[in-house]
């Protein structure tokens, strides 16, 4: 049991890294657009990373819980949102 | 208004409690070069700011400053976490025990606690967007500092990674600063206020700015 649940931690782990190497792409090219607003060829990669993370977050949100409140994900039964680990507990 | 998102920016993986290095590490928490003053900073100056390109990196630099003080408290509840108290007092957090227990707050590494007067807005965009870059780099001095005190290799990533982040956003602050002084040599009238007093380019920056040219 312990096992299974190591790997499935481990798993979730793996996932969550690649969102977040994905997101530092998003937030890295979102603020050289912000100073470069007229260059194509980091547009054209930010809305390619767009793409890859909204497929990527809603595998992991099916998986996992969802990452944001206030309306912007679904939630199954019960209200999933509350439940641990929190990001300071993994 | 802000969306939280259930998930750090960067991962912390701390693999033993220091509850010396939390108490070093706590002033990126709530020092006067900590997130705290660093986001409060940006996102308060960019309502002032004349150019769309000014406003929207304050908005999101700020809003990344935010995610980096998580980044911060969740390195010291992990240093802190389970620390026995006699480990506390040895380490001079007993102060910080009497008061917070092992909880979280805005003080510096020798526990002065945050004040507003760490921060600034002068409503002037010039002096503001320099008063950025400023705080980037006393941040990144101070990641500098506390990549020195430590052996750990796990404390070691994360301050790295946030380190990096302020050489970064030094550059892109400076990126608009330039843009905004071409935008008012080219606005003369602009001002941020009724009362400005205009000053010539030439008295906000030697010629040529003080970032080094490109290429």
């Amino acid at each position: 049991m312990e096992d299974v649940m190591s790997h499935v931690h481990m798993e979730r782990m793996r996932m969550l890294k690649e969102i977040q190497e994905l997101e530092f792409v998003a937030v890295e090219l979102n603020l050289y657009l912000d100073t470069h607003p007229e260059e194509r060829e980091p547009l054209m990669e930010y809305n390619k990373v767009v793409d890859r993370l909204m497929h990527l977050k809603k595998m992991y949100e099916q998986r996992y819980g969802p990452l944001y409140h206030f309306g912007l994900s679904p939630s199954a039964y019960p209200w999933q949102w509350i439940q641990s680990p929190w990001p300071w507990e993994m | 208004m802000w969306v939280y998102e259930k998930k750090l920016q960067y991962p912390v993986k701390i693999s033993k409690p220091d509850v010396r290095m939390a108490k070093y590490i706590i002033t990126q928490y709530g020092g006067p070069d900590g997130e705290l003053s660093a986001a409060l900073r940006y996102l308060n100056q960019r309502y002032t700011m004349p150019t769309e390109r000014a406003k929207a990196l304050l908005t999101d630099i700020g809003t990344e400053e935010l995610a980096h003080m998580e980044v911060v408290a969740t390195i010291v509840y992990k240093l802190l976490k389970d620390a026995p108290i006699e480990e506390l007092k040895r380490v001079d957090l007993g102060g910080h025990y009497a008061q917070h227990d092992r909880a979280l707050f805005w003080n510096d590494a020798n526990g002065v606690p945050w004040i507003a007067a760490y921060v600034q807005a002068t409503g002037d965009p010039v002096t503001d967007l320099h008063d950025d870059m400023a705080a980037e780099q006393k941040a990144r001095t101070t990641y500098e500092h506390l990549i020195n005190l430590t052996d750990d290799p796990d404390v070691k990533d994360v301050l790295r990674f946030l380190r990096e982040r302020e050489v970064v956003h030094f550059q892109r602050f400076g990126e608009a600063l330039n843009h905004v002084q071409s935008f008012m040599e080219k606005h003369p009238g602009w001002k941020p206020h009724p009362d400005h007093q205009p000053k010539p380019p030439s008295e906000w920056a030697p010629p040529g700015g003080w970032l080094p040219p490109k290429g």
